[in-house]
């Protein structure tokens, strides 16, 4: 709270300049406005879902269940949406989706609080399990035809300017949602007791029971909060890609613990900023779109991902055992 | 006032707790000893709240409650200070210091004035200084120990309980602790210091209570306890206090010799071990006798110096070199550093000697490896009918037998042990200290590191004390007594 | 009298030694045997076929391998993440050699030698992948979860770039013989798989590097102060994790008869699932081969059942996540109730 040095944000920060500098030198198309507005709008939903993951990871715990949690409510959404017309409303939908994945996660934290069990194997349970049964009993069909709301929303924008091309585009609304998160997030995280509990839990479990944080509240909000995130995510993505496909998202919750350790989160507990997490993302997605950019195919994706995580994690690794042997450990 | 009156806690079989009543007065300091098991542990969770009991009343001034909640103790002006200190390393001292009464007024938001406001007056109440926004875990141990008390503080406490407090402080460590802990007294507060140090009982305590299998053995003011009562009570049975001197003096010949051994935390330590010597290493914590343990055994790098091994030069790189040359060490955390506490006793004892239950294409050979530790295990009188079962389920003093059975079944020729019997009851003391002396009897020369200076004056021949990075006294024969180790230690700084 | 009732004591508790140091496993098989017995009666005894056996025997083996490797990962407190992407890269690797270096009019000489060169080439980039891992964990100290997450994008990254998203198929038939075959009505995969896993029971349970591996994941620290070479067991550990990796990639594209950059991405949570399943403990030291390949088998059973009972093929995740948390919750009451002392 007090003194934080933002170290690892700086350098972050960085990092993304020099990126952006170079990627620009190549292809000053890159700083177009169209090309930051697109990038932005690609940082929203991992961005989102990497909120959530700060939270779980600041505790000490880990969740892999978000992806499906995001799918589910998303697919669920729309479907009663398509049932029920009166729904179609896009606050509705964010607030139905949000609702059911509030609901998926609290089932991980009472599973993780009142069983007392490692989070990894809860989440890695309950994500099969969600996943498993939005396929098997909901349904495999990709909705294309989204509730007319969702479209809408999917063009909106604020501040639309005219790009080269004469193509209209703006700042997209859910990258507003984004960012109105992010800082709710951060204010929860540092200016709430209820944040700081999130901190001294992942600092020292032990201590933060015997000084009396409702160890309780703590987690169920937690894992209810990264759910909620993950409904949210999943309407804005369905809204964004103009389809609700239950097979999407998969696989996404190890690029979003990437970017979220990248961010200089640790995984075992108790260090990790909102910032931090923010340009985390933001580069992951500046380094796929600068390989378009460059004209590399697309594979090169996530090579490139893959040797930013291995560098990243060396670099937070190899400062932290210098910092030891320079206490004198 | 607080009183306790018949509480019991029971374990499944086991009784924690049988009828234990006691008082606890203000502006006094109550030393509460017992050996590991006792029920002391259980007896501070009764306290915090963390346990409830099955039966027996807690009496708080005018107000009897059957049990107390955790923040029910908190808030009735109970402090607990764990030996863990129970700090958040990640959070700053001024958040240390003011979580703990935001709680307690159920707030929601993070008020920073008033948390540095609550932290500064905390500080001042102990009148120490120490950086408000720097990082608890960037603390040393002594410091961290001041901000838990200073916690402890901030919410009017009417009762600190201390749990073992003075294991991790160095002498001058514990004479500030002390003074602090008088002044307290002075202001009214009610002292429960726990521990098994009989010496810092007796500088301390105003009254005594004394568990023993979780019973009150006996009870009453200071002037009632002589250290002979306290060990007879703790124990069941009376220990010989005089010195144990080597009934097979050293041969002479020498088995190590270290000359001007320089690293990171030596500056320069020359000394000379001889076959068969119990010799004692001492000095404030943190002059560099872990250092030369770990450089003795490989595990901290050398910049220069010589260390010459049965008169040989040797060069010990890697634990490998050490263990190569029949060198063992007890380390001195053993919890984190000596043991693996989920898996097997056999395992445990079988670690380090992976070559000697070798069979066949060099496969282990199971009723080889058990009984290897059988064996090691009726050598070392280790009580445990099953060596199959996991390490966790053992006494601390049991445990320290397991590491101990380790290394012996290795056949040492230097055994190095580090704080060999911290957190042992003083009945398992006795066992390995008389372990080591026939081990020395029998050629193997002991390096002993310990601040324990009753254990030093008797079970050594000779004591080294070190100060920052170098052997700066050393104490033998006549010379070499509690008051002189004392005497010496005090002449630092 | 007094000495028999004494000896009654002795074999008491020499059953609850043994029960005790093994309820995991024994539980397990229980569940096992129900899920058969039940399967049988649902689908009135058609489980109880060869045909389907062999469809079993056939199609676990690549999951049993990889959660196997797991297992090793998870003993050193670790995790490696990695896995599939390194079979599917060797997969690859032994799919571009087989496939690109056989001429038009094959001597059987000229096939015999490219297989085995792809073989080679398979196994040898699942040592360089595991050689990296093991660099990174070991000597680079970076925590393993973070390390195989890295090297998994960037091995099917490479894998991608390599193919450029591709499927190249059209093994020689001795090859698929490898993943299709059958010896004596038992499938070969099946074969190669009860060889492997005997090594690895040896390996685990009976060599000082399996004993050190645990040891290693019990207390790190502690291990160091024993003199077991900390980083060098790591290494070798994440070694291992590659070449069985290579392995179970072989066996992939021999059975699928196609090599893919991003086949079989779904295994890699059910490898983490059935090693857990298994009783091996994500934080380290514990676990066994046999209690693996019961959880693997019992999944197996579970999914083929479901199968001929015609439920949806995603089904069976949902029962798998269902199955793996009943299990740790049933773990976490017995637990409780046989050692409540530690509360």
């Amino acid at each position: 709270m007090a003194k934080f040095s933002y170290q690892h944000e700086s350098i972050l920060l960085l990092l993304l300049l020099i990126l952006s500098a170079t990627i620009g030198w190549f292809n000053p198309a890159f700083f177009g406005p169209g090309n930051l507005l697109s990038i932005l709008k690609s940082c929203a939903i991992p961005g989102i879902l990497a909120l959530g993951t700060l939270l779980v990871l600041l505790s000490g715990n880990i969740d892999i269940s978000f992806p499906a949690i995001a799918a589910a409510s998303m697919y669920v959404t729309c479907k009663l949406a398509l049932s029920a017309p009166w729904l179609d409303q896009m606050t509705l939908l964010v607030l139905l989706s949000a609702t059911i994945g509030c609901l998926l996660g609290l089932a991980n934290g009472v599973l993780v609080h009142c069983f007392n069990l490692p989070a990894l194997i809860v989440t890695l349970g309950t994500g099969s399990l969600i996943r498993g049964g939005l396929l098997a009993f909901v349904g495999t069909r990709i909705v294309a035809n989204l509730p007319s709301s969702m479209i809408a929303f999917s063009k909106a924008t604020l501040f639309p300017i005219q790009d080269a091309g004469g193509q209209s585009t703006g700042l997209a609304i859910s990258v507003v949602i984004y960012f109105v998160l992010a800082l709710v997030t951060h204010l929860l995280l540092m200016r709430t007791m209820l944040g700081r509990g999130i901190y001294a839990l992942g600092g020292a479990p032990e201590s933060a029971r015997r000084i009396g944080f409702p160890i309780l509240g703590i987690q169920f909000f937690i894992y209810s909060f990264v759910g909620l995130l993950a409904g949210i995510a999943g309407i804005l993505h369905a809204s964004t890609v103009r389809n609700a496909n239950p097979f999407d998202l998969a696989g996404l919750e190890l690029t979003v613990i990437a970017a979220v350790v990248l961010g200089g989160t640790s995984i075992t507990g108790g260090r990790g900023s909102v910032l931090g997490v923010m340009l985390g993302v933001a580069l992951l997605v500046v380094l796929g779109n600068s390989l378009i950019l460059l004209g590399l195919p697309s594979h090169w994706h996530q090579v490139a991902s893959g040797l930013a995580l291995i560098l990243g994690t060396g670099l937070t690794a190899w400062r932290s055992r210098k910092g030891q042997s320079e206490r004198g450990v | 006032m607080i009183q306790l009156d018949g509480i019991s806690k029971r374990f499944g079989g086991v009784r924690a707790l049988q009828n234990v009543s006691m008082q606890l007065r203000p502006g006094e300091v109550h030393c509460l000893a017992g050996e590991n098991g006792s029920g002391k542990s259980t007896l501070i969770k009764v306290l915090s709240g963390v346990l409830r009991p099955d039966c027996g009343t807690i009496t708080m001034g005018q107000q009897r409650v059957g049990h107390l909640t955790p923040i029910d103790s908190v808030r009735r002006g109970i402090q607990v200070i764990y030996q863990d200190f129970s700090l958040f390393p990640n959070l700053t001292v001024a958040e240390n210091l003011a979580l703990n009464s935001q709680l307690e007024h159920r707030e929601w938001w993070v008020n920073r004035r008033r948390m540095w406001q609550t932290a500064r007056q905390a500080m001042d109440r102990l009148g120490m200084t120490l950086p408000l926004d720097a990082s608890v875990g960037e603390l040393p141990v002594a410091q961290k120990q001041l901000v838990a008390i200073a916690r402890a503080l901030v919410q009017d406490a009417r009762l600190i309980v201390l749990d073992e407090p003075t294991t991790a402080l160095t002498h001058l460590e514990v004479d500030a602790l002390f003074r602090i802990l008088r002044k307290l007294r002075i202001r009214g507060v009610a002292i429960l210091f726990v521990s098994h140090q009989l010496r810092e009982m007796q500088r301390i305590g105003d009254r005594y209570t004394i568990l023993r299998g979780g019973q009150v053995a006996a009870s009453g003011p200071a002037d009632q306890f002589d250290p002979g009562r306290i060990t007879r009570t703790m124990t069941g049975r009376s220990i010989t206090d005089e010195r144990h001197a080597s009934d097979h003096p050293a041969t002479g010949q020498t088995l190590l010799e270290v000359t001007q051994l320089m690293s990171e935390a030596l500056h320069g330590v020359s000394l000379r071990l001889h076959v068969g010597e119990r010799l004692g290493l001492t000095g404030l914590l943190g002059s560099g006798q872990t250092a030369l343990a770990l450089a003795l055994f490989g595990l901290q790098p050398v910049s220069s110096g010589q260390i010459l091994w049965q008169g040989r030069p040797l060069s010990i790189r890697s634990v490998q070199d050490a263990i190569d040359a029949r060198i063992a060490y007890v380390p001195e955390d053993r919890l984190t550093e000596g043991l693996f506490l989920d898996q097997s006793i056999e395992r445990n004892i079988i670690a380090a000697h992976l070559q000697s239950v070798q069979g066949r294409l060099g496969l282990l050979a199971p009723r080889r490896v058990r009984r290897y530790a059988q064996h090691w295990r009726d050598a070392l009188t280790l009580a445990a009918p099953d060596v199959s079962a996991p390490v966790r389920s053992l006494s601390g003093g049991n445990q320290q037998r397991v590491v101990l059975a380790k290394w012996l079944s290795r056949k040492p020729k230097l055994l190095i042990l580090n704080g060999p019997t911290v957190g042992v009851d003083i009945g398992s003391k006795e066992g390995i200290h008389k372990k080591l002396q026939q081990l020395a009897a029998e050629g193997t020369s002991v390096l002993m590191i310990s601040d324990d200076l009753a254990e030093l004056a008797r079970h050594t021949d000779r004591v080294l004390i070190m100060h920052r990075g170098r052997i700066v006294y050393e104490l033998a024969g006549d010379n070499l007594s509690e008051q002189t180790i004392n005497d010496h230690l005090s002449r630092l700084e | 009298m007094q000495e028999n009732q004494s000896k009654r004591v002795n074999i008491a508790q020499g059953l609850k030694g043994w029960l005790g140091t093994d309820t995991n496993l024994l539980r397990l098989m229980v569940m096992t045997c129900t899920i058969f017995i039940v399967m049988c009666l649902a689908t009135r005894g058609r489980f109880l076929s060869l045909p389907n056996f062999q469809a079993i025997g056939l199609l676990f083996p690549e999951l049993a391998i990889l959660s196997l490797a797991m297992m090793l990962a998870m003993f050193t407190g670790g995790i490696d993440l990695s896995v599939v992407a390194i079979a599917n890269l060797s997969g690859l690797v032994a799919a571009l050699i087989m496939t690109r270096l056989l001429p038009a009019d094959t001597a059987t000489v000229w096939v015999g030698w490219t297989l085995a060169g792809g073989v080679v080439a398979a196994l040898v980039t699942g040592v360089i992948c595991g050689a990296i891992n093991g660099m990174l964990i070991a000597r680079f100290h970076i925590s393993a979860i973070l390390a195989t997450l890295g090297t998994m994008q960037l091995f099917t990254g490479l894998a991608l770039v390599i193919t450029g998203g591709q499927a190249i198929t059209g093994f020689p038939d001795p090859f698929l013989f490898a993943g299709n075959g059958e010896w004596w009505g038992v499938p070969i995969p099946f074969l190669l798989f009860a060889i492997l896993a005997g090594v690895l029971w040896v390996i685990v349970s009976r060599t000082p590097f399996g004993l050190q591996t645990q040891l290693t994941g019990s207390n790190s620290l502690a291990a160091l102060f024993s003199g077991i070479r900390v980083p060098w067991i790591l290494f070798r550990v994440y070694l291992t994790t590659g070449i069985l990796a290579s392995l179970t990639g072989l066996l992939m594209i021999a059975r699928t008869n196609s090599a893919k950059a991003d086949y079989g991405s779904s295994y890699l949570l059910q490898a983490i699932l059935v090693a857990v399943l298994g009783g091996v403990s994500p934080t380290g030291g514990i676990g066994s081969v046999g209690g693996v390949v019961t959880a693997v088998i019992a999944l197996q059973m579970l999914a083929s059942g479901f199968n001929m009972l015609h439920f949806s093929n995603f089904s069976r995740d949902f029962f798998w996540g269902l199955f793996l948390l009943l299990i740790m919750v049933i773990n976490h009451y017995a637990n409780r109730r046989g050692g409540g002392r530690n509360g």
